[in-house]
């Protein structure tokens, strides 16, 4: 069982938050398949939120395919979410970070970091699309 | 509630008074706030006492409830409680539960509520889903120039200009399409605030209109 944190200050809303919440435990190991998540009850006694929110949330998770509702035993997790085989990210953050010592040698402060990678993953978003546009 | 009623008589008047009464609502719910029954109610804190009252108003198993600043007097951890304990309600209400409560506390409201109604100036100046509110109204930032061509598209609740920069606050009427500004989500803070100043403006104006008549 997991519990959940909701900051009313982040700017993400609520929903969002479970949701994110739910999908990294499920990336983490926290939580398997056939594991159970709390009740909507028990959220909200625990959180004090909206009991919508968590509904929200879960109806979000279901129509993913991660988690399922079976009537009368409660919330259980189905599949874990797509994504790469373990090992992906840790090679990846390996190649990031020999970029990352790079780019601080050449003088590039966090935040000018910060941009460059903003600009570049908006340009690959862009040839993305225009290249599903032309296939 | 008054001081000489001792805890205990609080179940036995509520189940007289209310046909429907959920009596071991009432006494599970002291027991987990370890209200003694023998205390007189005079003598409980804030906190405890909104607890009391709340854990007898939802004892009448109400479809609907009232609660007029529910939170005016609690510390922040009585807070909580009281949320949790409100929310949960709603959570296991079998016929539906509708909250209508008023607060100031708009990072609270944002928490709990689906629908937000604000009154300003004895109006109503903002009604609405607040999912739906946040993504209608977006904050535009770009050059001092002419507003004319937003206003045109869209409804323009708040205006803070500086001599090199302009901050709108709108009702968004369509898509954003003058590139020269930046368009923002907006926070429930920040939505409040801005239709409660756009209120006490219009009603001063309304204020100024009376006495220049007379």
């Amino acid at each position: 069982m997991i519990s959940f944190r909701v900051d009313g200050r982040s700017g993400v809303p609520p929903y969002l938050q479970i949701v994110q919440q739910v999908r990294q435990a499920l990336r983490m190991g926290v939580l398997g398949v056939g594991d159970q998540l709390p009740t909507v009850r028990e959220v909200v006694a625990a959180v004090a939120i909206n009991p919508n929110t968590v509904l929200k949330a879960y109806r979000d998770l279901e129509r993913e395919g991660l988690i399922e509702a079976r009537a009368g035993q409660g919330t259980f997790v189905r599949a874990r979410p797509a994504g790469p085989p373990p090992g992906t990210h840790s090679r990846l953050g390996r190649s990031l970070a020999r970029w990352v010592r790079e780019a601080r040698e050449a003088g590039l402060d966090e935040e000018s970091m910060e941009s460059l990678l903003r600009i570049t993953l908006r340009a690959a978003d862009a040839t993305d699309s225009q290249s599903k546009e032309t296939a | 509630m008054s001081a000489a009623i001792e805890t205990h008589a609080l179940p036995r008047i509520g189940a007289h008074l209310n046909p429907r009464w959920d009596a071991p609502l009432v006494r599970d719910r002291l027991a987990e706030l370890r209200i003694p029954l023998d205390q007189r109610v005079g003598t409980l804190s804030g906190g405890q006492r909104a607890q009391v009252a709340l854990a007898l108003t939802l004892a009448k198993r109400p479809r609907v409830l009232l609660l007029d600043e529910p939170f005016a007097a609690l510390d922040p951890l009585a807070r909580r409680n009281f949320l949790a304990t409100l929310t949960s309600a709603a959570a296991e209400a079998a016929g539906g539960l509708t909250v209508v409560l008023s607060s100031h506390l708009v990072a609270d409201l944002e928490r709990v509520c689906d629908h937000l109604i604000l009154l300003a100036a004895s109006r109503v100046q903002l009604c609405g889903d607040i999912d739906a509110l946040l993504a209608e109204h977006k904050v535009l930032v770009g050059p001092r120039k002419d507003t004319a061509p937003i206003e045109r598209m869209h409804h323009v609740v708040q205006t803070v200009a500086t001599a090199r920069q302009t901050t709108l606050l709108v009702r968004l009427g369509g898509p954003v399409i003058d590139p020269a500004y930046q368009a923002e989500d907006v926070t429930l803070e920040e939505l409040v605030l801005a239709y409660m100043g756009a209120g006490e403006a219009s009603a001063c104006k309304q204020l100024t209109t009376v006495g220049e008549d007379s």
